[in-house]
C-alpha cells in the first residue's frame, strides 16, 4: 500500500517536471514572430546623451541633467533610476561613446531564473518584467551575465528596472524612444537578422574602421543588441570572457535529471528496502517500535 | 447510555484542551544564559524586521546592484539547507535500511531537520521583496518551470510536508490520538521514501542555483558539478550536524533518557561518523579528479589558491581523516571534533560559491551589515527555542512511549 502510494505521488510530481522539460531553456519557436533588436555603432555616438533623456522622458525615470552633470567624466552603470547610461572611453582611437542598457538575450539568463515568469522574452523580443508577478527574489539579477536588472533596494514594494525595448511602442509597430531621440542614427532599430546584414556590410565597407566582430551576434547565446566598434571590445568595458552557450542552458542537465531522480530513486529505494526487510512482510505497527 | 457516552467525549475533549493549555507555559528556569542572550537578540530581530519590510531591504542589509544575495541566502538558506540534510540520511537509514541502530535518534533529527527547513528556508520570506506575491509560483497563475528556483522553492514545500508526516506520530503519542497515530506510522515508509528523494535534488538544484553564475564565480569554485558538489557534501554535513547536535541534546535533556542511553549514544555516533568518512571520501576523490582535470593548479599560486586549499585540506581532508581514525578507535572524542570541523568546512564552501568567492573579480565586496546577522540570529534562536518547547513535551527523547501508559493516563488525570 505504501509503495503504490508514493508511486503516485512520484507520478504527478515527475509529470509536472517532465513537462517543465520542453520548455526549460526558452525554446524558440520557429514560426512565430522574428525578433527584434537594436544595432550600436560606437563610431557614430557623439556622446549626447539624448537617449538617456528620452529613455527617462518614455518611462517616467530619472531624466538627467546632460547639460550640466558632467556625467561623462567617470564611469556609470545602468541602475534603478535610469534604464541606459553612455560613458566615454578612452581607446587607442580617441574618446569613444557607448550606451549601456540591458541586452534583450536571445535565450536570457534572468527569464529562466525567474520561477514567476515575471520576466519574459516577449515574442517580439524585447525581455520585459511583470511587477504583478515578481517576488522580488533577484535571482534575475544573479544569473544575468551582463548584469542589468537593477533593484530598487530603498523601496517597501520594490521593483526589477531595467530596459524593456520600449515594450509598450515596439508592441505595437513602434521603435524604442532612444532610437528615435538618436541625432546621429547611431542605434538603429530592426530584426536582428536585417540588423545583422547592415553591420556586416558596414564592415566590408569599412574594414579599417571596425573590428570585424559584432558584439551581440554570439554572446551568451546571442543577444538582441548588437554593437559596433573601432577598437576592441575589451576597450569599451564589455566583457568578452561569456562565452557563447546561451545561459539557461547552464542548468538544462539539472532540470532534464529531476524527473529521472524522481522516478527512479523512489524505486532503487523501495527495491533497498524490500531487501532489508528480507523474507519478512512489513509490519505496520512495528514503525515507532511498540 | 447513550448520554453517557457523549458526556465521556465531551469531558475527554474538555481534557485536551486543558492538557494544551497547560502545556504553552514555560518548563525550567528562565534564566538561563542561553535566554538571557537569545531574547533581547530575538527582539533586536523583530524591530530590524519591522524597519526592514516598511523600508526596504536597502535599510538594514548591504546589499548591492551586484550583489543581490547576501547572508539571508547565503547563510540561512544555502548552509542552513545544507546543515539539516541529516534529517534524510538518518531516516534513510532507519526506515528504508531498517538499521536499527539509528532509532533512537530519528525523532529529533527529523524535528531538527523540519524546523530548520521552516526557520532557514522560511527566512527566505524576509529577503523577498515582494513576498506576497510568493504564492505566485504555488498556486500556478505563474509557473516558471524552467527556473531551478521554482523547484527548489517547490520541493522545500514537498519536503517539509513529507517531514512533518514523519513527525506525526510523535505529535499524536502526545496528543493522546492512538488511531491518528496508527494512520501516520502507515505513512511513514512512504513520507520518508519521498522525503529522500526530494531531499538529492532540493540540496543539488541549491548547487544549480548558482550555474548561471558562471561570470561572477572564481573558477576554483565554480564548476558544472556544483549540484553534484551539493549534495553530496550534504549528506556528510547532516550527518556531522546530527553528531554535534545529539550529543548537546543527550547532555541538555539529560533527565530524559533512560538508563544505557549513552552507551547506545556513543555506538551510533561511531555508525555516523564510518558514514560521514565515506561520503567525504567520495566527495574529496571527485573534487580531485576535476581539480586535475580542469588544470587548476594553475589557478593556486594567490590567495584565492590558499582560500581554496584551506577549505578542502584543512576542513574537508583533515576531518575526513579523523572521522575514519575515531570510528576505527572507537574515540568519540575525535570523531565530535572531526564533526565540528566538517560543519566550519561546509560553511566555508557554501558561503565562498554564495558570497565570499562570488564577484571575487569585482570592486564591489559585500559585508554583511549588523543587522543582516542580528536578524539571521534571531532565526537560529527562535528555532532552537522551538526545538526546546517540543522537547520538553512531546515525546522525542524520551523512549518511545506508549499510549496508555501509566505515566500518561497520570498526567492527563491530573489535568481534570
Ligand atoms: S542582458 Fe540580462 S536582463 Fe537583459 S535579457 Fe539578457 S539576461 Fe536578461
Ligand atoms: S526578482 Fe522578480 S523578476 Fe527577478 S527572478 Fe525574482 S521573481 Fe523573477
Amino acid at each position: 500500500m505504501d509503495r503504490r502510494d508514493f508511486l503516485k505521488w512520484t507520478g504527478v510530481v515527475g509529470a509536472s517536471a517532465i513537462s517543465s522539460e520542453a520548455r526549460a531553456g526558452g525554446k524558440i519557436d520557429p514560426d512565430g514572430p522574428e525578433f527584434y533588436g537594436v544595432l550600436v555603432d560606437t563610431t557614430r555616438c557623439i556622446g549626447c546623451r539624448s537617449c538617456e533623456v528620452a529613455c527617462g522622458t518614455e518611462n517616467s525615470m530619472r531624466i538627467p541633467d546632460v547639460k550640466n552633470d558632467g556625467a561623462l567624466e567617470k564611469f556609470r552603470e545602468t541602475d534603478e533610476k535610469q534604464w541606459t547610461v553612455v560613458n566615454k572611453f578612452d581607446t587607442s582611437k580617441g574618446d569613444v561613446y557607448v550606451k549601456r542598457q540591458c541586452m534583450h538575450c536571445w535565450q536570457p539568463a534572468c527569464a529562466s531564473a525567474c520561477l514567476t515568469n515575471a520576466m519574459k522574452k516577449t515574442e517580439i523580443g524585447p525581455v520585459t518584467w511583470n511587477g504583478d508577478k515578481c517576488m522580488g527574489c533577484r535571482f534575475c539579477m544573479l544569473s544575468c551575465p551582463f548584469e542589468m536588472p537593477k533593484y530598487e533596494y530603498d523601496s517597501w514594494n520594490p521593483k526589477v528596472q531595467k530596459c524593456s525595448m520600449c515594450y509598450q511602442r515596439t508592441s505595437v509597430g513602434g521603435t524604442p524612444a532612444c532610437v528615435e531621440s538618436c541625432p546621429t542614427d547611431a542605434i538603429i532599430f530592426g530584426h536582428k537578422r536585417e540588423l545583422m546584414e547592415i553591420a556586416r556590410v558596414r564592415i566590408y565597407n569599412h574594414p579599417d574602421d571596425y573590428v570585424h566582430k559584432v558584439y551581440g551576434e554570439y554572446e551568451a547565446g546571442g543577444t538582441g543588441w548588437l554593437y559596433l566598434s573601432a577598437v576592441p571590445f575589451e576597450e569599451l568595458g564589455f566583457r568578452t570572457d561569456l562565452g557563447t552557450t546561451p545561459y539557461p542552458e547552464f542548468t538544462k542537465d539539472f532540470l532534464y535529471s529531476v524527473p529521472l531522480v524522481l522516478l527512479g530513486v523512489p524505486a532503487l529505494l523501495s527495491g533497498l528496502n524490500l531487501m532489508a526487510n528480507g523474507a519478512e512482510d512489513e509490519d505496520e505497527s512495528e514503525v515507532y517500535g511498540e | 447510555m447513550n448520554s453517557s457516552a457523549t458526556t465521556t467525549t465531551k469531558s475527554s475533549q474538555q481534557g485536551l484542551f486543558a492538557f494544551l493549555l497547560s502545556q504553552l507555559k514555560p518548563r525550567g528556569k528562565l534564566l538561563t544564559p542561553f535566554n538571557i542572550i537569545s531574547v533581547p537578540v530575538m527582539i533586536a530581530g523583530v524591530i530590524i524586521l519591522y524597519i526592514r519590510f516598511t523600508q526596504g531591504l536597502g535599510a538594514t542589509t548591504n546589499l548591492s546592484q551586484t550583489n543581490p544575495w547576501g547572508i539571508w541566502i547565503g547563510f540561512d538558506v544555502v548552509t542552513g539547507v545544507a546543515f539539516a540534510g541529516g534529517a534524510y540520511i538518518v531516516t534513510f537509514a532507519v526506515y528504508v535500511m531498517k538499521m536499527e541502530k539509528f532509532h533512537p535518534i530519528v525523532r529529533a533529527t527529523v524535528l531538527n531537520g523540519f524546523l530548520a527547513y521552516m526557520f532557514y528556508a522560511g527566512a527566505l520570506v524576509f529577503d523577498l521583496g515582494r513576498p506576497w506575491h510568493v504564492i505566485n509560483p504555488i498556486i500556478g497563475n505563474s509557473f516558471g518551470y524552467n527556473s531551478v528556483l521554482f523547484l527548489v522553492a517547490w520541493h522545500f514545500m514537498l519536503y517539509m510536508l513529507a517531514e512533518l508526516i514523519e513527525f506525526s506520530p510523535v505529535v499524536m503519542e502526545w496528543l493522546g490520538l492512538k488511531r491518528a497515530r496508527r494512520i501516520a506510522n502507515g505513512l511513514t515508509l512512504a513520507a520518508v521514501i519521498f522525503g529522500v528523494s526530494l531531499s538529492s535534488l532540493h540540496q543539488s538544484g541549491l548547487g544549480a542555483l548558482f550555474l548561471m553564475a558562471k561570470p561572477k564565480i572564481h573558477p576554483l569554485w565554480y564548476s558544472e558539478f556544483l549540484p553534484v558538489f551539493f549534495v553530496v557534501s550534504s549528506i556528510f554535513s547532516g550527518i556531522s550536524m546530527v553528531i554535534i547536535e545529539s550529543s548537546i541534546s543527550h547532555r541538555v535533556f539529560k533527565m530524559q533518557l533512560g538508563p544505557g542511553s549513552h552507551e547506545k549514544l556513543d555506538d551510533i555516533i561511531i555508525g555516523l561518523a564510518r558514514g560521514a568518512a565515506m561520503a567525504m571520501f567520495v566527495y574529496y576523490f571527485f573534487k580531485a579528479l576535476i581539480f586535475i582535470h580542469d588544470g587548476q593548479w594553475a589557478l593556486m599560486h594567490d590567495g584565492w589558491g590558499m582560500w581554496y586549499l584551506l577549505e578542502v585540506l584543512g576542513f574537508v581532508l583533515v576531518p575526513m581523516v579523523m572521522y575514519a581514525y575515531g570510528a576505527r578507535h572507537r574515540s568519540v572524542g575525535i570523531i565530535k571534533f572531526a564533526a565540528g570541523m566538517t560543519l566550519i568546512g561546509i560553511l566555508l564552501n557554501r558561503l565562498n560559491v554564495s558570497i565570499i568567492a562570488f564577484n571575487w573579480n569585482s570592486a564591489d565586496t559585500y559585508v554583511p551589515h549588523w543587522m543582516e546577522i542580528v536578524v539571521t540570529l534571531t532565526v537560529v534562536f527562535a528555532e532552537i527555542w522551538l526545538f526546546r518547547w517540543i522537547v520538553c513535551r512531546m515525546p522525542v527523547m524520551r523512549e518511545p512511549g506508549k499510549i496508555g501508559s501509566p505515566n500518561r493516563e497520570r498526567e492527563m488525570r491530573s489535568l481534570n
